[in-house]
């Protein structure tokens, strides 16, 4: 009986404030917003936005960055998948998947611009020794005009996600055996996995695809860091406006975040007409007979490229751990002069109330989303077919944050709610449930009907095969997706902000105000507690199925 | 929460406001704030009232805190606060005060008018004047405060007057601040001392000078600082833009920006995201020159490892653009009482003297020193010998800031002619 209502709740509780949100967004963007003196509906806000300068431009690196990340991070995954095999580089890459995905991405993007900067990490390295630069090199590396970094910076944090999605959906596709049969036919094992199990895979993984086009699209936090600056980006150009002094930018901020949600929904058409074509085009070439090409050439690309964006994350953490216990460091010095605990110091007594917050905030919204994730999963499966609304479950990942927050905002005052700490654990839901129902989805889907069946034989009713064969049994996807959640949650700032009232203090709204001065040891200090958070939720869902299963192999989660 | 609607006006809405004994108290405050010479200041009757009444009541303060020296400030005051005056203070941190006053049209666009999440914001410039026009403020309050008589406004407009604006007592005087230039003496020998001398040494220093990327705060200030040294009309900036012709009192400005960016950092295709993020490069080697809006800035980055020793600060000759940065209470607060007594110790010569300590904060006083009392001006007398710091007579010349109509012109001009080239 509940689990037939979960639908309904998944839907009051995502849809509905996004929709209000949006419309609240609506009635300024066309110059309604009586607080602000705005009392009748105008087109005013849609002609002051046309005329911003480069407005085209932010709207191109919009869409491109969108679609560009997306499309690289997805080929990367799909050739190291076609090329992977049991060797220990490719399980150790495998492994990392995890702990990237913690990293906030705020944290990854500070790493990337610490490291590539014409005064960073690398440039250090090499100087003056194989450079001769005793001063930095004026290069525009960092925030370049076409978007380069920003996407480089965002395609380090969509691999993993992309990379986990596939791995949680490859085993009900019996890869081996499909590359068996393909190879038995001749194929040579790259092709044999590009030609018979990626046109499979992908339709399991398209909705991961679209949120990330969507994510990609509309990014602020990357943006700011690593985006182009004249114009930025669309969602960052926004967020000025929202920000400026002067109130009546107000309405122009309003219509950018429609114009915004207009942006993000073309990329997922463009992609989607993409898609079609790939398939016209693609089946040709998965018909044409050919039985192998360019083996070598992916074999790199496909590990070359994890590898190089694994090791990009990795010393952009060391760069920022660097950062935290820098004394002065002048270029261009390698290592800090001195090093000094004081920014530690600093900051470890101001920790305690915001990493308590976090967690009781985090692990809330994570708790509710499992809970009605798996209910949902588990009404599906005794249903015996998918529930169709639950696609609306991706509604949060496409909207833009900016476009409904504002409005869910005054929504909320205006109900009179000030429930802040409920709230932000509600809005946080929004955010974290799509990644939960996305990370649980296809292992429960693909779970051997067999052993409920068997359950049901020996007398058991479906609630004793959930409680104790499914649930059990499912124990290492179910916690990794709790820390997925975990993370997502963690890495929100303008929800908590906003919805809080600025009165619930997050280790991401510390890390984000503090951060605006610009003092790169606190940011290398903030930012690192900002990923332990995640990275030890992501430890324990990775360590205890091996220690509540330490005598039981085979339900030990994936390597 | 009961109360009247009463509409827009915050004097009116103050009335409704305070439900209990508030609205009397207040009330009376102001009444004998307004008929009390202001010099001796002995504690009114209505002050001890609103004193009595804060007490148990929690302040959230939200203030911008991207610098742990501040931050650090603002929980020393907290610390103050509870001790002396049983009220807590809350550091609500924000990396844009524009969040805050989001907050506040939220929830007057909602028709909250007395249960507000936000009792005192921290703001200057731009800020106030929007609030101050779309009525999010309450006020005025500031003749209500004991030590505002401390500022001698009769004597120092500056401290009742933002961008121009009257603050009409809807803000409290905090701090003051002024354009600050910093180099590292050991890398740049003679600095450039005026405007004109800048563009020859960015000419001669190719890729070592920026400005924070409009609309910044201070990328904008500096905009003024060039338009105030290159124009012929300076009185003009005092008025409202609308009433001189913007094109040709600008187009010096425009000239000398065309001149100078191709020799800026990045050959002025991109710029630093802020003022901090000047102070951070500056850091890093790749710009020998920079400014700030915080004169105790560069002094503070060298006791924290930011800046090299050798850096040493200076002002332009003939003065920098400087203003004053005030605390306002929003309309809808419901914790006046205690926000008033937050503002008031704010302006304590023993709170004053605390920030502008350099191993505090080092933010100049807003309190006319020469005429406090013996023991008070004690408190300012060991100005820190550092030398890093600019010396203190050298913030004697301090340009007013044009009328804050010219800051958004100003801006919208720049964008239009340097975004998407």
């Amino acid at each position: 009986m509940l689990l037939r209502l979960t639908p309904v709740v998944v839907l009051v509780l995502l849809v509905v404030p996004i929709l209000a949100g949006v419309a609240m967004a609506l009635l300024p963007a066309f110059g309604y917003l009586p607080a602000l003196g705005g009392e009748s509906f105008s087109l005013a806000p849609w002609r002051e936005l046309l005329a911003q300068p480069g407005l085209a431009r932010s709207v191109g690196i919009s869409l491109a960055s969108g679609l560009i990340t997306t499309a690289l991070s997805l080929a990367v995954v799909l050739l190291f998948l076609a090329v992977a095999a049991d060797t220990r580089l490719d399980r150790w890459l495998r492994r990392l998947v995890s702990p990237l995905l913690a990293l906030p991405h705020a944290a990854a993007a500070f790493g990337l611009a610490f490291l590539i900067a014409p005064s960073g990490l690398l440039a250090r390295l090499f100087s003056p020794g194989l450079t001769g630069w005793e001063q930095p090199p004026d290069w525009l590396i960092l925030q370049d005009p076409w978007g380069l970094s920003l996407m480089l910076g965002l395609v380090i944090k969509e691999l993993p996600f992309l990379l986990l999605m596939s791995l949680a959906a490859l085993p009900q596709l019996d890869a081996p055996r499909r590359v068996a049969l393909a190879r038995s036919l001749g194929y040579h094992p790259t092709t044999a996995w590009l030609k018979g199990v990626a046109p499979a895979l992908y339709p399991l993984i398209r909705l991961p695809v679209y949120a990330v086009i969507a994510f990609a699209s509309s990014v602020v936090d990357v943006a700011m860091i690593l985006g182009p600056t004249l114009p930025p980006t669309l969602a960052v150009s926004v967020l000025e406006w929202f920000h400026d002094p002067d109130l009546a930018k107000r309405f122009l901020a309003a219509a950018g975040a429609v114009l915004q949600l207009g942006v993000t929904l073309a990329a997922l058409l463009i992609w989607w007409g993409l898609e079609c074509l790939t398939r016209r085009l693609g089946r040709r070439w998965v018909e044409n007979g050919r039985r192998r090409g360019g083996e070598r050439w992916l074999r790199l690309t496909g590990r070359g490229f994890l590898i190089i964006t694994t090791l990009t994350a990795g010393l952009g953490l060391i760069g920022l751990a660097l950062y935290s216990v820098a004394g002065f460091w002048r270029f261009p010095d390698a290592l800090p002069t001195t090093l000094t605990p004081r920014h530690w110091q600093t900051a470890l007594p101001a920790l305690g109330g915001p990493v308590a917050t976090t967690l009781v905030i985090a692990t809330s919204a994570t708790l509710l989303a499992m809970l009605l994730t798996l209910a949902a999963l588990e009404h599906e499966q005794r249903r015996g077919r998918r529930t169709a609304t639950l696609a609306l479950l991706y509604l949060p990942l496409i909207v833009p944050q900016i476009a409904f927050l504002f409005g869910l905002m005054v929504l909320l005052e205006s109900l009179d709610i000030r429930a802040r700490l409920p709230l932000v654990i509600l809005t946080h839901l929004l955010f974290v449930l799509p990644y939960v129902f996305l990370s649980m989805a296809e292992s429960y889907r693909h779970f051997d009907p067999r052993w409920t069946r068997l359950a049901l034989t020996l007398g058991h009713s479906p609630n004793a095969a959930f409680w104790r064969v499914r649930l059990p049994m499912l124990l290492a996807p179910i916690l990794t997706a709790a820390a997925v959640g975990m993370a997502v949650s963690i890495g929100q700032y303008l929800p908590t902000l906003l919805l809080g009232g600025g009165r619930i203090a997050t280790v991401t709204t510390e890390a984000v105000s503090l951060a605006s001065g610009g003092n790169r040891r606190i940011i290398g200090v903030w930012a690192l507690v900002q990923a332990i958070l995640p990275l030890l939720g992501f430890i324990l869902a990775m360590g205890l199925p091996r220690l509540l299963w330490s005598h039981r192999r085979g339900m030990q989660g994936a390597p | 929460m009961a109360g009247t609607k009463t509409e827009e006006n915050p004097i009116e809405t103050r009335s409704v406001l305070g439900m209990h004994l508030a609205k009397t108290l207040v009330g009376l405050a102001l009444g004998l704030a307004l008929t009390t010479p202001l010099a001796a200041s002995p504690v009114p009757d209505g002050w001890q009232a609103i004193r009595e009444q804060a007490r148990g009541q929690t302040v959230y303060w939200n203030a911008w805190a991207g610098d742990t020296r501040i931050n650090g400030y603002i929980a020393w005051v907290g610390q103050q606060m509870a001790e002396t005056h049983g009220v807590e203070v809350v550091h609500v941190k924000l990396d844009d005060t524009s969040t805050a006053i989001s907050r506040v049209i939220a929830e007057k666009a909602a028709d909250n008018q007395d249960d507000g999440s936000i009792d005192l914001v921290w703001l200057n410039g731009e800020n106030f004047a929007a609030m101050r026009e779309h009525e999010l403020l309450y006020g005025p309050f500031t003749d209500t405060l004991p030590n505002f008589a401390l500022t001698r406004p009769a004597d120092n407009p500056e401290v009742a007057t933002d961008f121009t604006l009257p603050t009409d007592g809807f803000e409290s005087p905090w701090g003051k601040a002024q354009i600050t230039f910093y180099h590292d003496a050991q890398e740049v020998e003679s600095p450039p001392t005026s405007i004109e001398a800048l563009l020859d040494w960015a000419e001669a220093h190719p890729g070592r000078f920026s400005y924070p990327r409009i609309p910044d705060f201070t990328g904008s200030t500096f905009l003024k600082q060039v338009l105030i040294a290159l124009t012929d009309d300076r009185q003009a900036l005092d008025a409202p833009v609308a009433q001189s012709d913007f094109d040709r009192l600008t187009a010096p400005l425009w000239d000398y920006l065309d001149a100078l960016h191709p020799h800026l950092w990045r050959s002025g295709r991109q710029f630093p995201d802020s003022g901090p993020e000047l102070r951070s490069l500056m850091g890093a080697g790749e710009l020998s020159l920079a400014f700030t809006f915080q004169p105790s800035e560069p002094a503070a980055a060298v006791a924290d490892f930011e800046l090299p020793p050798s850096t040493r600060s200076y002002v332009l000759d003939g003065g920098t653009l400087g203003n004053v940065h005030f605390v306002a209470i929003p309309f809808n607060s419901p914790h006046k009482a205690a926000a008033l007594v937050l503002a008031n110790f704010l302006l304590s010569p023993e709170a004053q003297a605390h920030k502008q300590d350099l191993s505090v904060w080092g933010d100049r006083t807003v309190l006319d020193v020469a005429h406090l009392d013996e023991a008070s001006r004690r408190r300012f007398s060991d100005e820190a010998d550092n030398p890093a710091m600019l010396a203190p007579e050298a913030l004697s010349q301090t340009l007013p800031e044009p009328h804050p109509s010219w800051m958004t012109a100003l801006q919208a001009a720049w964008q239009t002619r340097y975004t998407a080239q």
